[in-house]
């Protein structure tokens, strides 16, 4: 076994003229770049900032255009109130589409899990411990059929998540019979179920429980997101599932945990919503939630391609679509112009992602 | 060869449907060598390499690590074994950071109650064991070791996922066509990476289409064709013509050659 050539002498006949080309390998060039460029870079590793700078703009005219009222603590905290539940269904919807796949069910599974929060405390007279882990139970196992249709049998998510989504509602509507519970009847059975409404002054500003359980949430996610290595393992499998398998990841597991998740978020999101309610009607199930948390997380920043943003973006995004409908409400214009630009900003959004996403080095 | 091989493959059978890519294959690695495999598209070197390295289980058949029988499910457990492998595509996520990549899959968690309770990870350790890494390489080039992958060129990827291999590869490094995708000036440094694991002690499995690349630093040459091992042949003794008269079949093999 004899020692070949060293390679610091190119043996190939055809290298030896390498000897004059200079001798640093695949350097970095920091300089030589744009103005335009380095935001791009900044924007790339900073994936949250597009929608922050939007947020502030959005504050900054609708406040110029309706004065001080707007900007006053109370307007800002009602904001916050009305996204509690979006924001939370759009942290679900945000560990989903990391990993490059979509949930269209995660409004219903929200639905029905309340239904059956409200049913086992009202109709079956269980304790409210039990009714809330009742509603949980449902909400996770909603999403963990998601999960393993996806990670096992490998169908698309859009597909699975768009059957589950027709038959969590019709099995919604089957079981409720389509009949609302009424806030009084759960106000004389326990409190427990509105502890979410509970609000709460900070100065002038008004916050529920449920406004501080979505921004808990949402920094709780963000933390394993980025500092587990579940977190990581996610945004790999999202970014590129073989690369994640052949290093190691056991891609079915994180995706099935990603649709759990979720599905145990919608059931929170279940929780809060009957606070804010205070009545349980199983008839929301045909509200958009699902589009409303999808548009959260794309305004947001997150790639539906799977593997970048950051779920702080998401809350950003909600909080954009709430300060945009509070904004036109206030200055009393048509209620679909709300809907307009809602439209306008997802486009933008993504224009946005792929501009960004054609960062080179 | 009076040394034992440190990994052998016996009679190593692999279907994918109707099509056999492996039939009966053989594969002797031994301790410190460089182990090139050359073949035909097709030939099934690249599944053979995966019945090593774990990603895909065979259906018949022995593999034997230091004389000990193993049978790897998954790529984790043949990295748990000390068998590292560079994939063609690199395995690279290329949205997350350098040190994030190559510590992907066994992640280090900060000590103490941090670490067990909300298995935080231990950020700055990665970070410093990435750099070292690159350093001892010579890849220190790359500035910013929390730069995502994306941004960085072909070689300095390549850079990267050798760094990772030889970083936790402590039996064996295969690598899967390190040079495919490279220019001139970054396959040399990439040819020269593969000699500095050599040096180290670390046997490589080399598998490689370009004949200059595999003659200059394989020590012993294995001609995978249809499915199976069809000879070892030492570089020295024949020329690339050889090699490619019977890695296609052209000429018959060496008959000495065969029992190697």
């Amino acid at each position: 076994m004899g020692e070949p050539n060293t390679a610091a002498q190119p043996s190939q006949e055809f290298e030896k003229v390498l000897v004059n080309s200079s001798t640093d390998v695949a350097s970095f060039d920091t300089h030589d770049k744009t103005p335009l460029q380095k935001i791009q870079h900044f924007l790339h590793s900073t994936p949250a900032a597009v929608p922050f700078v939007v947020l502030i703009a959005s504050i900054l005219v609708f406040g110029l255009a309706i004065g001080g009222r707007f900007f006053s603590s109370y307007t800002l905290t009602l904001i916050l109130q009305q996204i509690a539940v979006v924001g939370m269904l759009g942290a679900a919807q945000t560990l989903v589409i990391l990993t490059a796949g979509i949930d269209l069910s995660i409004g219903v599974i929200m639905v029905i899990s309340a239904v059956v929060m409200g049913n086992c405390a009202v109709s079956y007279g269980l304790p409210a411990p039990i009714a809330v882990a009742a509603g949980f139970l449902v909400g996770g196992a909603c999403g963990l059929l998601n999960g393993l249709l996806v990670s096992r049998l490998k169908l698309p998510p859009f597909i699975v998540t768009l059957g589950t989504w027709y038959v969590i509602m019709s099995t919604n509507f089957i079981y409720s019979e389509n009949a609302t519970i009424r806030e009084a009847d759960v106000t004389a059975v326990t409190q427990w179920l509105h502890v979410f409404g509970v609000n709460f002054k900070v100065g002038a500003a008004v916050l529920t429980l449920g406004v501080v359980a979505m921004v808990v949430l949402v920094f709780g996610l963000w933390y394993a997101l980025n500092h587990t290595a579940w977190g990581r393992h996610l945004y790999a499998v999202g970014d590129d599932p073989e690369a994640a398998k052949l290093s190691g990841i056991r891609v079915g597991k994180v995706l099935l945990s990603a649709y759990t998740i979720a599905g145990l978020i919608a059931a929170l999101a279940a929780w809060v919503s009957i606070g804010r309610n205070g009545s349980i009607s199983p008839s929301a199930a045909v509200t958009d939630y699902n589009l409303q948390a999808i548009t959260a997380a794309v305004i947001g920043g997150i790639s539906l391609f799977g593997g970048r943003g950051s779920i702080l973006g998401t809350l950003i995004g909600a909080m954009i679509v709430g300060v945009v409908s509070m904004g036109l409400n206030m200055l009393g214009a048509d209620p679909q112009w709300k809907v307009f630009l809602t439209g306008v900003l997802i486009i933008s959004a993504v224009a946005v992602d792929q501009w960004i996403r054609k960062v080179a080095a | 060869m009076a040394q034992e091989p440190i990994l052998t493959a016996r009679g190593l059978v692999k279907r994918y449907g109707r099509v056999t890519a492996l039939d009966h294959a053989d594969f002797d690695l031994y301790p410190g060598e460089i182990l090139a495999v050359i073949g035909d598209n097709g030939a099934g070197k690249s599944s053979m390499i995966k019945a090593i390295s774990g990603a895909v289980t065979p259906d018949e058949g022995e593999i034997r690590l230091e004389g000990q029988p193993v049978h790897f499910r998954s790529p984790m457990e043949a990295r748990a074994a000390g068998i590292e492998t560079v994939y063609q595509n690199l395995a690279l996520s290329p949205a997350l950071s350098i040190a994030d990549n190559m510590f992907l899959g066994r992640e280090i968690r900060k000590p103490g109650l941090f670490g067990k309770l909300f298995r935080t990870l231990d950020r700055s350790a990665m970070e410093k064991m990435a750099r070292a890494k690159l350093s001892e390489l010579g890849l220190m080039t790359i500035q910013n070791i929390n730069q995502a992958v994306e941004t960085l060129s072909g070689g300095q990827r390549q850079g990267v996922a050798v760094a990772r291999a030889a970083a936790f590869g402590s039996k064996v490094v295969i690598m899967d066509e390190p040079t495919a995708a490279l220019g001139v000036k970054e396959s040399r440094r990439v040819l020269e990476l593969i000699l500095d694991v050599r040096r180290r002690g670390l046997p490589i499995v080399l598998i490689s289409h370009n004949m200059p690349h595999v003659f200059e630093v394989a020590d012993r040459i294995h001609i995978h064709r249809l499915g199976r091992r069809l000879c070892v042949i030492n570089p020295k003794e024949y020329t690339m013509s050889d090699a490619v008269a019977f890695m296609t079949g052209a000429k018959a093999p060496p008959g000495e050659a065969l029992a190697a």
